[in-house]
């Protein structure tokens, strides 16, 4: 008869990620039994809070979803009820949201890779440890943070929670000497993002791969960001109005927070590692021969260098920054006239986590009759499992303590906000 | 004087309320920043500040209203209390960063408000409310009390 010990592991809390909810891992028989992300907060507050509400006032709701990524709610709700009123936001109305898109992705990558991931590569508890050590480090993070704020303020109107957006484009536009002092911070962000890169792929990664459906957005000649059809690496190719056809989400009972899945296939992933797999060729040349020197590929489907295609990112967003600030011309008026009508409009924008659903359905008037937000760490949750599961696998023969340590480090390769879908989180690996 | 929190969160707008009442009543030379999401950038902000005064809601398991002060001065915040809010890296470990950066202004005092519910959409509990306007005369005390004697 075969021997089965017992034995339970739990951490508490599982630190830095954004939000906080639950794991568990129970190994029994020396394999791994069985696997769950485990969200206590009901996540769909908000959508409940949004009825009733007018159609002008969804991006100021929906960016207090989330800190870390507000603009990703305000893009994603305006776009959605604009294609309800039937209008649409073009020219610089449109490159101005991409422009604050490009603050966040700074913002938010600059945060993740320095401050919560770094420490995993590097040895560390916290960015608290690291910045003992490696100063230098975590100041480079402030500064590429401070960047992105300024371009925040300067667009949005305040480095968190903007509130220029409207339906329709902006309450003001920005003038064009607003906009050209942020270059030199900008090209300062670029350089400091490049060493990032540099930094970035000389650490050591786990040796872990997965086969992943792979989606974001695609648009001719961009890099996905503000909008474009949602495709996928297995043919996937709709437009967003499509999206519920071909993405079911499901309640799983150990989570609040739905699950997401291709309708008939299953999981997938979203986030850097989907946009760069897809669109790398659609980088600006600095992003992409930054990539390509550190032998950062298409074919990269290893999610703990996602750490090094955030850097590339980063990278990207300030060159594209710089690019729209170049090109930009003050627009004749802020914004364009949005007049309500009954419909349903539906918005995907690429979140620096990954795509983020919104479909809303309004009344002649405007207020709004149903809300549906698919945030993309509900997306990429069945993902999230199924990486924690093949990890385990692979390192079973490793102390209880490391273990864990590795389980958090494989959550945080989706940078997962889940405060977005949800709260609180802790980590419990059982052994039987 | 830094107050954080979200005011769509229910009692996770405390720090905000307390920012409210604050407004107009402090001395010139006191900058009042409210932080509705990620508080690290604000670090960055504090170079060349002499005293600082940090206010966000907490959930210690404490009565709801419960006023927290802690002077982080010397000793390092207890990382627990602030996790409950909706922003990470939370406000605790953004003190201990700038500590660790050498970036904490020589004085710095941190108030938490116990919340009780952190619901959307829900308004301050009466008891959080009372204890907004309870911090904002204490802190506008202690700023007085710190501008006689610098």
């Amino acid at each position: 008869m075969t021997e089965r010990r017992t034995k339970t592991i739990k951490t508490d809390a599982l630190a830095r990620v954004e939000g906080e909810g639950a794991m568990l891992v129970r190994i029994a028989g020396g394999e791994v039994e069985e696997v769950k992300l485990n969200i206590y907060e009901p996540p769909r507050f908000f959508e409940a809070f949004l009825r009733g509400r007018g159609f002008t006032e969804v991006p100021d709701i929906t960016a207090r979803i989330c800190g870390i990524c507000p603009v990703a709610y305000q893009m994603s709700s305006v776009t959605a009820m604009e294609m309800a009123c039937g209008v649409e936001v073009t020219g610089q109305l449109q490159a101005l949201r991409r422009l604050l898109y490009c603050g966040e992705w700074i913002e938010s990558h600059a945060l993740h890779v320095f401050m919560l991931h770094a420490p995993d590569f590097l040895g560390y508890p916290s960015a608290i440890e690291l910045a003992r050590d490696h100063p230098d480090v975590v100041t480079s993070a402030l500064e590429l943070k401070k960047t992105g704020n300024e371009l925040m303020t300067v667009v949005g109107g305040r480095e968190v929670h903007p509130i220029n957006v409207k339906v329709g484009g902006w309450y003001r536009a920005p003038r064009k000497r607003e906009l050209a002092a942020l270059v030199p911070g900008l090209e300062r962000a670029r350089e400091i993002a490049l060493q990032a890169v540099q930094i970035t792929a000389g650490f050591d990664f786990p040796d872990y791969e997965q086969d992943y459906e792979l989606v974001a957005l695609d648009h001719p000649g961009e890099y996905p960001i503000d909008r474009g059809r949602i495709v996928s690496n297995r043919g996937l190719d709709i437009a967003v109005q499509e999206y519920d056809e071909h993405f079911a989400e499901e309640h799983v009972e150990w989570s609040n927070a739905l699950h997401s899945q291709v309708i008939a296939r299953g999981s997938y992933l979203c986030g850097p590692l989907a946009r760069f797999a897809l669109a790398a060729d659609r980088l600006s040349p600095v992003a992409r021969d930054a990539a390509k020197e550190v032998g950062l590929e298409p074919s990269e489907r290893n999610p703990f260098r996602s750490i090094v295609v955030r850097s590339v990112e980063i990278v990207y967003a300030a060159d594209e920054a710089l690019r729209l600030i170049a090109d930009y011309e003050e627009p004749d008026a802020p914004s364009i006239a949005v007049e309500p009508r009954a419909g349903v409009g539906y918005g995907c924008t690429e979140a620096p986590r990954g795509i983020l659903y919104h479909r809303y359905e309004i009344d002649a008037e405007g207020a709004i009759l149903d809300a549906k937000i698919v945030p993309p760490t509900s997306q990429n949750q069945r993902t999230i499992e199924e990486d924690l599961r093949g990890v385990v696998e692979r390192s079973l023969d490793i102390p209880d303590d490391a273990l864990a340590i590795l389980c958090e480090q494989t959550i945080r390769n989706y940078d997962p906000c889940i405060s977005c879908a949800t709260h609180f989180l802790t980590l419990d690996i059982q052994r039987s | 004087m830094v107050c954080v929190g979200n005011r769509l969160r229910g009692d996770d707008a405390a720090g905000l309320e307390v920012a409210r009442h604050l407004r107009g009543t402090l001395p010139a030379g006191v900058e009042i920043t409210e932080r509705e999401g990620e508080p690290t950038a604000l670090i960055g902000g504090w170079e060349g500040v002499d005293a600082l005064w940090v206010v966000d809601a907490v959930s210690s398991r404490s009565a709801t209203g419960t006023v927290h002060r802690l002077d982080a001065t010397d000793r390092a915040l207890p990382p627990d209390p602030f996790r409950a809010s909706t922003h990470h890296v939370s406000l605790a470990e953004t003190v201990e960063l700038a500590r660790a950066l050498g970036r904490l202004p020589a004085q710095t005092v941190v108030y938490g408000i116990e919340g009780g519910s952190f619901a959307v959409g829900e308004p301050l509990t009466p008891s959080v409310a009372a204890a907004a306007v309870a911090v904002a005369a204490a802190v506008r005390a202690e700023v007085a009390q710190y501008t006689r004697e610098a």
